[in-house]
């Protein structure tokens, strides 16, 4: 025992020997995310996904003649831990971090970044979010040294419910989500932007409940079929999400789903199991099937390579932005990255442009809603051995998709 | 199961061995003077923030032993008065902040502490009426109930998010802003040292003494005289309090409250920690904080799988090690006083040197299998230690098992080296063999 | 009216037999040993990886005998070898020591089957709708599994009450050093003991895992809930644990239909909180918003009010 402990040791001061020594030949960028426990099994995906992008770029010579390098930080998708972890990137000299999975450690971070580089002024660190949806990020809690990739859950709902607009069948909707700061946001939104685009559509219920506690949805089945809802919309992810329709499939409920996280890892087994053909849609930036040819051959590799699809064209779209950046300023410095990143514009993975908003460094692109189920000639693609796949339902511009934001951006002098 | 439960764990070190003044309070000094030279020794930023972690664990595993080892009480919530210590602490320092109040940070955790108090005493007035295991699952009943709270009920806990604070923008004393990592970490140390002066210092209160009669012999208690939920109850209060302060202290390192401190993984930990330390030894929950905090930081690093070589820990101590490793230490405490310890240096080496063998052995296997299975993708090339090896060839395998049977073997024989060297000391006590 | 009670009662009953499903193994241990086991629900997770992989190579039915008696082996090589000896350090150690073990568990079973659901289906002969209320449908394989779960509970319960070994069983717990100087073998009752309540376990994990969600963690989220239903009952005891799980069954279920908060019922009586108090949110919380984590409260007030649980025989 005191053993296993002494040769930690040895190997950890080891190993940080070894980080100083390559660090004068490439840009590293900290990787924090959960990679143990139950939350790895999205953080080690992410992982395989910036390795692929950053083998891509090293083969066409890396950036700035220097090669890219994710480094792995193990944050067991715990606030406190993740400081501790980008602590640990600062001190093997990165200053580039990037995170995405879980609102609360991203919230963390970004408030230790900004006072970090408050209080170590010349060592500014830049942390890039891809995934990390709660608005208030990008709102009360904004921050200069934060930029975010994913569309927030305000602009996810501002798309869906644009995609409602045009949409007369739905007539009756009902909202259920996790009791927490993102279903909350989700379900607030919704109330809002429903009555805001469609008066005539009727919210017949509005249910909160407890994060991963349940094991049986019936009841909650139960409620929404009194309420003789057709559509649901919800932000479950996880054991949530599928219990949720496995329960609804059970049951027999007809309605459609409105969802922001079915792609999520187990979703479409989840879905492919109750037999939902087409009745469940999600809200993204892109999805494998989607019809633009660039992004489909680099699905494709992807998968051939690690076996692993795309959870996250959005990084594509926040590294290719990343490395642009680099290259426009000559320069690795946050400073001077964060300086380019603002307002920068992109030709987005998915076709289209999208622009790093610089009030808030909210970045707005193109969304799409797409359905999953049985595949016709233009899904080559299916998810996790299903058969079933994405297929494209809806497009919501860019313009369709801008929120307000109560960011009051403090610049750096 | 109250009684002969946690008198296993206790053992029957936790009686006071008369000691002289010297050592009575040079511990303290000793103490004092490595907290205060360890920040020349580790400067780095990874180390500083690593030490002020150990320091709240320390209070934290402290304050769980008054449970535990002094009370025998099994806590599975402990975090309950942690986070709200840390909570208290962030909307005390916010309050400060807006209304420019001239309360300096160093104060804050005391704040904790209340608050960290005053929730012990109203969950502790219900849940101390019982002990053994009704104790232990009202514990778990409360977690459960306020760590869902905490994401549902927005306004004072902050969701997900949590909420924050500044600790710099608090009023200054000798110019010491605590926005380097070097400051907070003296502020944690100072901290640390008084708390765990002050639990040594219950310990001998008559208090203290009645808290080991209530978790030796309750009915005894009643007997002379004294009513053992009153006992149970203040020592719950007071342990609420200092867990109370650490959460604080928690707070102000990360300026940062939310519902992870609540969390069910928090309460496991300072249970895991004061157990590995040792429950029957006041410095052994010391040990084990420290040994955890370091472990689950850093042991990450290494392999994906640390959570698998935690628990074989863990249940290894459990199983061969159940008074912790305070318990090792002060098993070869005669050994010490008849300066025979020495004599055991060849036989702890015969027995070491297989035992390397035998954790590398299996280590090596364990990751071999967790590459072949997880990272299947990646091709059978992989490094264990540096060594660059082939997970799906024959040879690394055969080698994981002679190393790890052939050191099974031989550790299994040096028990009897062991055992011998342990009686040709001559010291009786503690009936030999390794633990 | 009729319709929420009638469906809310139907949809409580499935879910409480359920939770008696999964807990009926835990109950069986603690009622015999004494040991509060924190690993059950990882034995449950076992079993139902082990029905997964083993229905995937020779098909549902064999992977429900199968997988439980693999998971009853493992159990029992658990107690042998690991519980008996920590067993003479107390019950403290006891427990710590498959609070290891559960760690130990979701990491292996992380190796193997990876930390996302697995496509574990309910087997096709079951997989219809066996009656219709209300426009709501109610597969066949929920009432397979309540069936299952009422069979496991009278059967445990001849077995313990109604046979020798169950007698034997019982007699060893209470007076250990008599029952075995009638020549019984303790540690292999024991022994015995656990394998079965981990096999039970393992049934609950093959049948529970094809309806709910077969993935890594569910060990960790079914964990405490478990423990509710087995102390709320009343430690020990198998019928207190059956009332339990249809208690807290119901108890959930109907509490979902409820939308009253604080608020309102403080509005009845001409009260309202302002709006910008900090706890605001206390007063909006309505109890089915709330209601998965009710279970937690009635364990809380059960050990206050009645320490023993409901049907249990000695005090905690």
């Amino acid at each position: 025992m005191k053993t296993t402990y002494v040769r930690g040791l040895a190997v950890a001061a080891a190993l940080s020997l070894c980080s100083a020594a390559s660090a004068q030949e490439s840009i590293k960028i900290g990787y924090v995310d959960p990679l143990s426990g139950g939350g790895a099994s999205i953080g080690e995906i992410g992982l395989k996904t910036f390795q692929f992008i950053a083998e891509l770029q090293n083969a066409k010579g890396g950036v700035l003649g220097k090669k890219i390098e994710f480094v792995p930080y193990d944050n067991k998708l715990n606030p406190q831990e993740s400081i501790v972890q980008v602590q640990k990137a600062i001190d093997a000299g990165i200053r580039i971090i990037t995170q995405g999975n879980g609102s609360g450690a991203a919230a963390a971070i970004t408030e230790f970044v900004a006072k970090y580089n408050e209080r170590n002024p010349g060592k500014e660190v830049i942390y890039l979010n891809y995934a990390a949806v709660d608005p208030v990020l990008t709102n009360d809690k904004c921050n200069y040294w934060h930029f975010r990739w994913d569309a927030n859950s305000e602009i996810k709902m501002e798309a869906i419910t644009s995609y409602m607009k045009a949409n007369a069948s739905i007539k009756k909707v009902y909202l259920i989500n996790q009791d927490y700061s993102f279903g909350q946001s989700v379900r607030a939104d919704a109330k809002k932007m429903v009555s805001a685009k469609r008066p005539d559509v009727q919210i017949v219920g509005d249910e909160l409940h407890p994060l991963m506690k349940i094991t049986d949805f019936a009841p909650y089945i139960a409620k929404i079929k009194a309420s003789g809802a057709d559509s649901v919309i919800t932000g479950n992810w996880g054991q949530d999400f599928a219990l949720l329709l496995k329960a609804a499939a059970d049951a027999g409920l007809q309605a459609n789903w409105y969802t922001f996280y079915a792609g999520g890892a187990g979703g479409p087994t989840a879905i492919k199991q109750t037999g939902l053909n087409h009745r469940v849609f999600q809200i993204s930036e892109g999805f494998a099937n989607i019809p633009h040819a660039p992004a489909q051959e680099f699905e494709k590799a992807l998968r051939a390579k690690y076996n692993v699809g795309l959870f996250y064209p959005r990084a594509v779209n926040q590294f290719g932005m990343l490395f642009a950046a680099m290259e426009q300023t000559k320069s690795a410095d946050p400073k001077k990255i964060a300086a380019a990143l603002e307002g920068m514009k992109f030709n987005v993975f998915s076709g289209g442009e999208g622009f790093m908003r610089k009030d808030d460094h909210q970045f707005f692109q193109p969304m799409y809603i797409s359905s999953f189920g049985e595949r016709g000639s233009g899904e080559p693609l299916d998810e996790e051995g299903t058969g079933w796949g994405w297929k494209l339902v809806g497009k919501i511009d860019t313009g369709s998709t801008m929120v307000s934001t109560t960011c009051k951006m403090q610049r750096p002098n | 199961m109250t009684d002969r439960v946690v008198n296993a764990v206790v053992g029957s070190a936790s009686r006071g061995v008369p000691m002289s003044a010297l050592a009575r309070y040079g511990v303290w000094v000793v103490a004092a003077a490595v907290l205060a030279v360890l920040p020349f020794v580790f400067g780095s930023g990874l180390a500083l923030t690593v030490m002020s972690l150990m320091g709240i664990a320390v209070i934290f595993s402290l304050s769980y032993n008054i449970l535990l080892g002094q009370t025998g009480l099994l806590s599975f919530g402990h975090a309950v008065y942690y986070g709200f210590g840390g909570y208290l602490a962030v909307h005390a320092m916010k309050a400060i902040v807006a209304n420019g109040l001239p309360v300096p940070l160093p104060v804050i955790p005391l704040v904790g502490g209340l608050a960290g108090l005053f929730f012990a005493a109203l969950f502790g007035w219900v849940s101390t009426k019982r002990s053994g295991t009704a104790f232990a699952m009202i514990s778990l009943g409360l977690a459960e109930l306020i760590g869902s709270s905490a994401l549902i009920l927005r306004g004072f806990f902050g969701g997900e998010e949590g909420i924050t604070a500044d600790r710099t923008k608090l009023l200054r004393i000798l110019d010491w802003s605590f926005g380097p990592q070097v400051q907070v970490y003296y502020l944690i140390a100072v901290w640390c040292l008084l708390c765990a002066i002050l639990m040594y210092a219950v310990t001998r209160t008559p208090l203290g003494r009645m808290c080991n009669a209530v978790r030796d012999n309750p009915e005894r208690v009643q007997f002379v005289g004294y009513d053992p939920r009153m006992v149970r109850f203040l020592a719950f209060c007071l342990s609420g309090l200092f867990a109370g302060v650490a959460g604080a202290l928690a707070a102000i390192n990360f300026e940062i409250a939310n519902s992870a401190l609540f969390g069910a993984v928090q309460s496991g930990t300072v249970l895991l920690a004061t157990f590995m330390g040792g429950a029957g030894f006041f410095f052994g929950p010391v040990l084990g904080a420290v040994l955890v905090v370091y472990l689950q930081l850093m042991l990450s690093d290494l392999t994906g799988i640390w959570q698998l070589y935690f628990g074989l820990l863990f249940i290894a101590m459990v199983m061969f090690a159940p008074s912790g490793l305070a318990g090792l230490i002060m098993m070869h405490r005669p050994l010490w006083r008849a300066r025979a310890l020495h004599r055991m240096v060849p036989a702890y080496f015969v027995a070491l040197v297989p035992l390397l063998v035998m954790l590398a052995g299996a280590a090596l296997m364990i990751e071999m299998f967790h590459h072949l299975m997880v990272k299947a993708v990646e091709g059978p090339a992989m490094k264990f230690m540096y060594i660059p090896l082939h997970a799906n060839a024959v040879g690394p395998w055969l080698v994981g098992l002679l190393m790890a049977g052939g050191g099974f073997l031989l550790f299994h024989r040096s028990f009897r080296v062991v055992a011998a060297a342990w009686n040709r000391t001559g010291v009786a006590d503690a009936a030999g063999g390794r633990p | 009216m009729l319709e929420l009670l009638i469906v809310s009662t139907l949809n409580g009953v499935l879910f409480g037999m359920l939770l008696f499903l999964m807990a009926s193994g835990l109950t069986l241990i603690f009622s015999m040993m004494g040991v509060l086991n924190f690993a059950h629900a990882s034995f449950y997770m076992l079993g139902a990886f082990f029905g997964f992989q083993i229905s995937r190579w020779v098909g549902f039915w064999p992977a429900l005998v199968v997988g439980p008696v693999l998971v009853g082996a493992i159990g029992a090589v658990v107690e042998r070898f690991g519980l008996r000896n920590v067993h003479r350090h107390g019950h403290v150690p006891e427990l710590l020591f498959t609070f290891g073990l559960a760690f130990v568990i979701e990491e292996v079973v992380q190796m193997i089957w990876g930390k996302s659901p697995v496509d574990f289906r309910v087997p096709e002969v079951l997989d219809f709708p066996a009656f219709t209320i209300f426009a709501t449908n109610y597969p066949a394989y929920k009432l397979f599994m309540l069936l299952i779960s009422i069979g496991i509970f009278v059967a445990l319960f001849a077995v313990l009450t109604k046979t020798r070994i169950g007698l034997i069983v019982q007699a060893s717990l209470t007076h250990p050093n008599m029952v075995a100087h009638l020549g019984h073998n303790v540690p292999l009752v024991f022994m015995l003991v656990f394998g079965l309540g981990s096999a039970l376990a393992a049934i609950a994990g093959v049948i529970a895992g094809p309806a709910l969600v077969t993935q890594s963690n569910m060990a960790a989220l079914l964990g405490p809930i478990l423990f509710v239903v087995v102390v709320v009952g009343g430690l020990g005891s198998l019928s207190g644990a059956f009332v339990a799980s249809l208690l807290i069954g119901l108890l959930q279920t109907f509490a979902v239909s409820v939308n009253v908060s604080l608020a309102d019922v403080f509005a009845v009586f001409g009260f309202t909180p302002g709006p910008d108090s900090m706890l605001d949110d206390l007063w909006r919380v309505t109890v089915a918003q709330i209601a998965p984590i009710l279970p937690y409260l009635l364990l809380v007030l059960v050990l206050i009010l009645k320490p023993s649980g409901l049907m249990g025989t000695r005090e905690t």
